[in-house]
């Protein structure tokens, strides 16, 4: 979907991206909360949290030892940035909720929230296209409304309060087992506080007729916002499901630490696609991984622009013979904000491919950050990755920085990793300039042609959405 | 490992104690009181340093527990020495030949060499001769790669080494070998270079265990270091051998600075030891110069090979280009952990890094960690990073023209490394290391 409008408001003269209303998404917006767990992370913040979502027993539990393995736990900080211990956890809501139930139609949908969407620059047209999405209003999903045909086919698809309450002898047998709540200190976290997120399981041999998509914001000063996502594709089906985030911003820090798990059973198939606008005060620490079985497939699309620290590495952990994970990235880091993002591949088993395509851009004094992992352990016969990283300088003091990590056992697999770093080619701007476009203009272009290989993987509408996105960011980045 | 934890603050001595270092101080009497404070510094620096622990990045993958400090330094040599083991061959125009941390044998430089200023002699001769060269240059770049306390350790225990020194416009043609020997109980060999602007050399150092009857199984320690100060528009060629005894473990640390329009280029051949850690600085200083890092490991038997480089350009303009290839066997393991850094106003850097792993075993393991740090943005920095077994289209095809397998995959694995080893200017140098090649993947 794509979140501009076009509002006739007078852009700069020189804006080569003219007509896009910039000032979406950078607003904020009073909203009355009926749940508030207030600020700070206590025993007490998740028994509340827990006793608003009147939740079973073993999920407090679940709750409560997240707590303890969230604080026994250090920073990463002996191999991440050290602007992690900027985050105050004691000034940060864990939990707001308006208190309404998910709503199936559009007419249900508080007046409020229509408003956000508006401002959102959600044209009506588009609404009804959004029928298929699911939004999420702060905590809780405000918004819900699964396709006829998708929910014929027995697709289930809701939140992850609603799944572990209605559907829990499908959902938790995989919930936190593809990530651990120790996996790191920010998966624990989400583990003890999370809230809204989608569950989504697909019945065997089903392909899901259209993408399910989840909308999602933030919208108070000091709340992170902690999703839990979880998706089962059985055996044979396939599904696509895509995440687009733009959030106000704000005038202090903002976290947001999502977890998603993504469980790909015999010979399924699972796309899961994100485009992340995070406003430049927002640290955004999110562990995603897949666990894909025999002849499963799972391909994560990640895009991350904005934000002030993004932390993601998705990853596939390749279960059964011959699955394949790939992880396609696209990062654009400005003024300020610190793009650290990479992939995991985790061979478990013989004849597993994996790929990874990641391509970075650092304007201004913005910095991007490739980290990866590939890991083929003893014994396994047939194992291939191929991994190809580029990143492009735009400005003199912009930086880059790759940290690949390779292991390998065994004399019957074949790991191949490439990078580069290079800038944007003066002949091509001034084959451009030449030809009547502003340098700003010529930049932009050659930018999107950088990442035009991989934006093409993406939606249509998200392709679009991304190279409107690209053109804002390059503004201003030239001269 | 020693006695105390890795998380207690109590320092790691091993057989390094304050009483074993006194001692070695005292053997070392005759040398100026600088050279004896700067032992003393560095011994406090050991002592104060924790022994590498998980977590740590550059150790990343390392076997930490294969680490050991427990070691007796020697005390004076009891007997006559063990013969060295027969070296490669050749024809040095100077050689130094250290057994045991001392000068057992040396060839010296011709007269007319010695007339235009070269100096082959040894760090001791040095302090007293050349006190301002070896202040300037001896372990006087930074540990950038987690070996600091190892660092330290080296230049507290340091008995004698080679100072090799080139003046401005000289150029020589065949070589300067020199080789350390171990001989049962910790050696700490080091080798400095200094050549200066518009100068010429070659520098050779094998590294070699002459371990007396019956000590063959005992665990042996190196801990090694060099530095090379390359001028203005010199060109240093350094080619190294190790090949301790398989129960060494070893650390080497080497330093490399490259000046304007400076050429360097290192080869590091790598076949012994238990448990072999190699770090190589190159700093390249100012504009044109130019580094060139070449490395070739063959892994056997529980071998770990743990390579640690850093290619930082600190000058516009400069060049680097590192290729590290390792060949492993049974149940070898290799690391190779790789930098390159890009200062904010190294414009125009060109920097290249390459590790190839070609894995012939099902229970050898290689890590590679190629790394990539850039703060500007007019450079051209690529890296590469690939591990395989011999590609069987290329053995098939050697096959079908009569070829038997081990002959074919000795050919393919030869192919392997002469990348590298084209690279050399010197036919002869090349033909010994070639021979030398052969011998160990043979054994």
């Amino acid at each position: 979907m794509t979140t501009d409008t076009l509002t006739p408001s007078s852009p700069p003269a020189d804006n080569p991206v003219s007509g896009i209303d910039q000032s979406s998404g950078n607003f904020s917006y009073d909203v009355k909360y009926e749940f508030d767990a207030g600020s700070g992370l206590s025993e007490r913040t998740v028994d509340y949290i827990s006793a608003a979502k009147k939740e079973a027993a073993w999920i407090k539990e679940f709750r409560l030892k997240a707590l303890q393995t969230f604080y026994a736990k250090p920073m990463p900080t002996h191999w991440a940035t050290a602007e992690l211990n900027e985050i105050n956890f004691d000034k940060i809501r864990y939990y707001l909720a308006s208190g309404q139930k998910p709503k199936r139609t559009w007419e249900e949908v508080p007046e409020d929230i229509k408003r956000t969407f508006e401002r959102l620059g959600i044209p009506e047209q588009e609404r009804k296209f959004l029928a298929g999405v699911e939004a999420q209003f702060d905590s809780e999903a405000a918004y819900s409304n699964i396709k006829e045909a998708v929910s014929k086919q027995g697709v289930i698809f809701v939140n992850s309060t609603e799944a572990l309450r209605e559907h829990p002898e499908i959902f938790r047998k995989w919930f936190g087992k593809v990530i651990p709540t120790g996996d790191n200190k920010f998966s624990a976290l989400n583990s003890a506080v999370f809230s809204g997120g989608s569950f989504i399981y697909v019945p065997p041999g089903v392909k899901v007729s259209h993408p399910l998509q989840a909308y999602f914001r933030i919208n108070a000063e000091n709340f992170g916002q902690f999703e839990r996502t979880l998706i089962i594709a059985d055996e044979g089906s396939e599904v696509t499901y895509m995440e687009g985030c733009t959030a106000p911003k704000f005038s202090t820090s903002t976290l947001h630490s999502a977890v998603v798990e993504l469980v790909a059973l015999k010979g399924a198939k699972i796309q899961y696609i994100t485009v992340q606008n995070w406003a430049s005060n927002v640290f955004n620490l999110v562990t995603k991984r897949g666990l894909a079985h025999e002849e499963a497939e799972i391909k994560w699309i990640d895009c991350n622009i904005g934000s002030r620290l993004t932390m993601k590495y998705p990853g596939v952990v390749l279960k059964g013979r011959k699955a394949r994970g790939e992880v396609i990235s696209i990062a654009l880091a400005n003024d300020g904000q610190h793009q650290d993002t990479g992939a995991k591949m985790i061979h478990a088993a013989d004849e597993t491919t994996s790929n990874i395509v990641a391509k970075s851009i650092s304007v201004g004094q913005g910095r991007s950050t490739y980290r990866g992992l590939v890991h083929i352990p003893r014994h396994l016969k047939g194992c291939k990755n191929n991994t190809e990283c580029d990143a492009l300088l735009i400005n003199s003091n912009s930086r880059t920085d790759t940290y690949p990590a390779i292991t390998v056992r065994g004399d019957a697999n074949r790991v191949q990793h490439e990078a580069s770093v290079s800038k944007v080619s003066e002949e091509q701007i001034f084959y451009m300039r030449q030809r009547g476009l502003t340098e700003g203009q010529a930049m932009s272009l050659s930018v999107n042609g950088f990442i035009n290989d991989l934006a093409r993987q993406f939606p249509m509408e998200y392709s679009v959405e991304l190279k409107r996105l690209i053109d804002l960011e390059m503004e201003g980045s030239v001269g | 490992m020693s006695a105390a934890t890795t998380t207690t603050p109590p320092p790691v001595l091993g057989g390094f104690t304050a009483a074993a270092f006194e001692a070695a101080l005292a053997s070392s009497a005759g040398a100026p009181a600088w050279w004896l404070e700067r032992k003393r510094a560095a011994y406090e620096r050991f002592a104060s340093l924790p022994m590498p622990r998980r977590n740590e990045e550059p150790w990343r993958f390392s076997h930490l527990a294969g680490l050991s400090l427990d070691f007796a330094p020697a005390t004076a040599p009891a007997g006559p020495a063990p013969t060295p083991a027969e070296l490669p061959k050749f024809s040095p125009v100077a050689s130094l030949e250290f057994s045991g941390n001392r000068l057992v044998r040396s060839q010296p430089l011709p007269p007319d060499l010695v007339r235009q200023g070269v100096v082959v002699t040894t760090l001791g001769e040095a302090a007293r001769l050349h006190p301002q060269l070896l202040k300037a240059h001896f372990m006087a770049q930074p540990q950038k790669l987690g070996s600091e306390k190892f660092a330290a350790l080296h230049t507290a225990f340091v008995e004698d080494g080679a100072f090799i020194y080139v003046p401005r416009g000289v150029a020589l043609d065949q070589p300067i070998v020199v080789s350390h020997a171990s001989t049962g109980g910790p050696v700490f060999p080091h080798t400095l270079v200094v050549a200066e602007e518009n100068s010429r050399a070659t520098v050779i150092d094998l590294f070699t265990s002459a371990l007396p009857a019956g000590a063959e199984a005992s665990p042996q320690f190196a801990c090694g270091a060099n530095d090379l100060y390359v001028g203005h528009g010199s060109d240093l060629t350094y080619v190294a051998v190790q090949d301790w005894s398989p129960t060494t473990l070893s650390f080497q640390l080497n330093s490399t600075v490259v000046r304007r329009d400076a050429r360097v280029q290192s080869l590091n051949l790598h076949f012994g030891a238990r448990q072999a850690r190699h770090e190589s600085l190159s700093q390249l200083q100012a504009p044109g110069a130019f580094s060139e890092m070449l490395a070739l490991t063959v892994a056997r038997a529980t071998q770990e090979f743990d390579q640690r480089t850093l290619q930082l350009h600190q000058a516009p303009n400069t060049k680097s280009d590192l290729l590290y290839k390792n060949v492993l066997q049974d149940s070898a393991r290799t690391i190779f952990s790789g930098l390159i850094i890009v200062d904010p106003d190294a414009q125009k850097t060109d920097a290249y890094q390459s590790n190839r792993n070609l894995v012939l075993s099902d229970s050898a393991e290689a890590n590679s960690l190629p790394g990539l740090e850039i703060q500007a943005n007019d450079v051209r920095c690529t890296h590469g990073a690939t591990t395989s077994r011999i590609d069987p289209e290329q053995e098939f095809y050697l096959r079908s023209r009569g070829l038997r397998r081990e002959e074919a995959q000795e050919l393919l694995i030869f192919g392997f490394f002469e990348e590298a080893l084209n690279r050399l200017k010197s036919e002869e140098i090349h033909a010994t290391l070639r021979q030398l090649l052969e011998s160990h993947l043979q054994k």
